[in-house]
């Protein structure tokens, strides 16, 4: 780019816009469209693993202390076990504490006449958070490992079913934003291929002056940039909208108090980046596709 | 200096548009390229600049060799030429002086040259107070003129002009062609492409006629001297 064109070739983007306007207007609403279909997937694909997220970190499995061992040799084990790898946290629960647990769980059920039964003939326990529940079975084996250690009880089928559901809905939410981008960038480049069509002579005739290929393309990039730039300021208003209408929606219907939301505070600047970013992406992208058939001068 | 050695140009549908074309056109000089629609006139134009390559010949403008010039070459080469059409192809939305203005930025002109350049260029076309009008707001040749002051801006080697009057009446046509004689007298190279017989014979040049993709004749002083078109 010469010295004293881009100056110019960002006057002529800014410029185009406004000699252009329709075909402007068109190109930013297609591009608010796409963002916030984007945007909107991207969020409920973090919002649910954010759920998941939750839900794993409350999975825990219970580690049984041998019966021989007193309650203070039992409590010594803690040290051990916190030590294991994948160990977030080891919570040591007395027998007595089991028992009270238990009559907490099953009142008002079947198994009362239970309730009676001494402390005794429950074990001290471990209640064990792991880090990651992608290694549970793991981290179960080496607990089983720590001498004191009589054996575990851990819903590995539960936590294996969480992994396969978190690993699965990443792999679609990124297939499908890419999808969409790749969808999004084709619109774009047709709403700008549109526009661009009625100013063909006028590329004409400045590749006719020796205008070289990207002396013509610049103007076009910026503006693309511009207007994907204006899309994703009003894709991110618009986004932020409909967020907060959803999440106040959510919050008063209380069956669906699992969902773990996540606030668009902590979200916005990410947000704002991405839909920035895929505005710019998307625009430049676009009228690079849109004035390549125009260049054939 | 343009110089077609035996060109030949067959388009795809299979049109063979030239059957071995040779002419040289030196600096300075003033051609008329004259024959009856489908000759081949505009193809030998497009083929000086560049829109289409040559089936078999050689083909040398202003120094570059088009027959293995590369596509990244073709704006500089293009630079060496000012083309006019018939239809002025003026940008609507810009006014004369911007219409102007872009193509010195198509050649990286400072901004200062551009003021100095663009309203010598409008005095020489005489429409140095019409700088600020749309070309909507021009006659048709008004329009013409401002279509040669933006062939004229970047001071090319050669003018190539390409039936620059069939939009004109016939005064209007030869203030036009009055115009075209005095830029070739100031020295640059000027090639005009017309089928007006009665224009051409008002001017004492160099005049190739063309039929069915060959030369006919070529000679000064006017279309119908040779008596063969």
């Amino acid at each position: 780019m010469g010295q004293y064109n881009m100056g110019y070739h960002i006057k002529e983007g800014f410029h185009s816009i406004f000699t252009h306007g329709l075909m402007s207007f068109a190109a930013v609403c297609m591009i608010v469209a796409c963002l916030i279909i984007m945007g909107s997937f991207s969020l409920v694909a973090i919002n649910l693993d954010n759920t998941l997220g939750d839900l794993e970190a409350e999975n825990e499995f219970t580690a049984y202390v041998d019966e021989s061992l007193t309650e203070e040799q039992a409590r010594a084990l803690q040290t051990k076990l916190e030590a294991v790898a994948n160990v977030d946290s080891a919570t040591f629960v007395t027998a007595a504490q089991a028992l009270e647990n238990y009559k907490q769980r099953y009142v008002d059920s079947e198994y009362e006449e239970l309730f009676d039964l001494p402390a005794e003939v429950l074990r001290h326990r471990y209640q064990i958070h792991v880090v990651d529940i992608e290694d549970l079975a793991e981290t179960v084996a080496a607990v089983e490992g720590v001498s004191g250690i009589d054996g575990t009880q851990a819903a590995l089928d539960i936590a294996q079913g969480f992994v396969t559901v978190r690993n699965v809905a990443g792999a679609v939410a990124w297939i499908l934003i890419l999808m969409l981008l790749v969808i999004s960038l084709f619109i774009i480049a047709n709403t700008i291929k549109l526009a661009t069509f009625h100013r063909r002579e006028e590329i004409a005739i400045m590749k006719m002056c020796g205008a070289t290929n990207w002396f013509v393309r610049w103007p076009f990039i910026f503006e693309g940039m511009i207007l994907g730039f204006i899309g994703a300021l009003l894709a991110f208003l618009i986004q932020w909208g409909i967020y907060s209408i959803i999440v106040a929606a959510i919050a008063e219907y209380g069956g669906l108090q699992l969902i773990a939301i996540v606030p668009f505070k902590t979200l916005a600047l990410r947000v704002l980046g991405a839909f920035a970013a895929a505005g710019l992406a998307i625009g430049a992208g676009g009228s690079f596709l849109a004035i390549r058939k125009f260049l054939q001068v | 200096m343009i110089r077609l050695i035996d060109v030949q140009k067959t388009y795809d549908n299979g049109t063979r548009a030239l059957k071995g074309v040779s002419m040289k056109i030196e600096d300075g000089e003033f051609v008329f390229l004259v024959g009856p629609s489908g000759s081949g006139k505009s193809t030998i134009l497009k083929l000086i600049t560049g829109e289409v390559t040559c089936s078999g010949g050689r083909l040398m403008v202003n120094g570059y060799n088009l027959n293995n010039i590369r596509p990244r070459q073709i704006p500089y080469m293009r630079r060496t030429l000012g083309v006019i059409f018939q239809d002025f192809r003026l940008i609507e939305k810009k006014t004369v002086e911007e219409n102007l203005t872009f193509v010195m930025r198509v050649v990286g002109a400072s901004p200062r040259e551009i003021r100095k350049r663009v309203p010598y260029v409008l005095q020489l076309v005489g429409l140095d107070h019409k700088g600020d009008r749309l070309p909507t707001e021009l006659s048709g040749g008004e329009q013409q003129r401002v279509a040669i002051a933006r062939a004229l801006v970047n001071n090319p080697q050669v003018i190539v002009a390409d039936e620059p009057t069939g939009n004109l009446d016939p005064q209007r046509s030869l203030e036009i062609m009055m115009l075209l004689e005095k830029i070739n007298e100031l020295g640059t190279t000027v090639m005009v492409v017309t089928h007006e017989k009665e224009l051409v014979n008002r001017f004492s040049k160099r005049v190739v006629a063309i039929e069915s993709g060959r030369i006919i004749s070529d000679g000064m002083g006017g279309y119908y001297n040779n008596g063969s078109v």
